[in-house]
């Protein structure tokens, strides 16, 4: 099984480098651009075929390492 | 005092910190590889240094903060055996949440590297003891991740118990912490994380000696 775990700074909390995206794109013409926000995007394979066990499995490795929850959500997506 | 540096892949402070352990100490302390699955026996102080361990993948100290060594430096810290952790060291002790927090990016998005003056909030530790309480130190950094941040509570509990350890001056805020913090110490003040780097300012050769007073007061603290 494949999963994608999408890692994001909690909103409230400053993301210097999604800011300069945004005004980085602004310089660049590109008008009309609101909060820009910058993630992480981590492909795993998995041995799991139950979808429930992987979730869970995702769950403890995005606690545990993956994200560092004082600052980021996470989002698991399985494929 | 018996102390033991640990060593990771990319720690680039291991040896200036080292050698700023035996001038106050008089002895060496023992440098322990990250791979390695316990500490020394008996064992003062545990310091984890600066540098840029496992690259900062992922975030900086995440991977050290599950290295085989750490198991035992956890351990040891929970049953109160004193931890100083600098820069990289630091941001791994917070990654283990053996302090609260995080050190994010730089606001500026620039790594930083210069003298900053921070004065000296929490005297009277074991780390601090030859400091007076206020005292204005000059110290070096050099990070790009030093941005220290926790929520409101956090922040307010840190400066409640007075657990804030060394603060920018105003106006010298090098990475954007909040509220100015430049260390702080857990709960028992058997911990202290810092983003200055102490051992850079121990030696008249470096131009300053400021930061010696951190490794003279283990010295008399632990010996």
């Amino acid at each position: 099984m494949k999963a994608r775990v999408t890692v994001m700074l909690k909103s409230g909390v400053l993301d210097p480098q999604g800011k300069a995206i945004g005004q980085a794109l602004g310089r660049l013409g590109f008008a009309g651009v609101g909060d820009v926000r910058q993630g992480k995007v981590i492909e795993l394979e998995l041995d799991e075929t139950d979808q429930g066990k992987a979730r869970a499995k995702l769950s403890d490795m995005c606690e545990k390492l993956l994200a560092n929850t004082v600052i980021e959500n996470y989002a698991i997506e399985l494929r | 005092m018996k102390a033991a540096v640990v060593v990771f892949p990319a720690s680039n402070c291991d040896r200036d910190v080292a050698t700023a352990l035996e001038q106050a100490n008089g002895a060496p302390p023992k440098m322990v590889w990250h791979q390695d699955a316990s500490l020394p026996d008996g064992l003062d102080l545990i310091v984890l240094p600066g540098g840029f361990s496992y690259g900062d993948y992922l975030r900086c100290g995440a991977m050290a903060a599950h290295s085989p060594i750490m198991r035992d430096v956890i351990a040891r810290a929970k049953k109160g055996t004193p931890v100083l952790g600098i820069c990289n060291g630091f941001q791994i002790l917070c990654e283990t949440q053996l302090l609260p927090g995080v050190l994010m990016r730089n606001a500026s998005l620039k790594f930083v590297s210069r003298d900053v003056n921070m004065t000296v909030e929490g005297a009277n530790t074991m780390f601090t003891a030859r400091y007076k309480p206020g005292q204005v130190i000059n110290i070096p950094v050099a990070h790009g991740d030093g941005n220290y941040f926790a929520d409101k509570e956090t922040l307010d509990r840190l400066e409640g118990e007075g657990r804030v350890a060394f603060r920018y001056v105003e106006g010298d805020n090098p990475n954007g912490a909040a509220r100015n913090i430049a260390g702080i110490f857990n709960e028992s003040r058997t911990i202290l994380g810092m983003m200055p780097h102490p051992e850079r300012h121990a030696d008249p050769l470096l131009g300053s000696t400021d930061g010696k007073a951190i490794f003279d007061s283990l010295v008399s603290a632990l010996s």
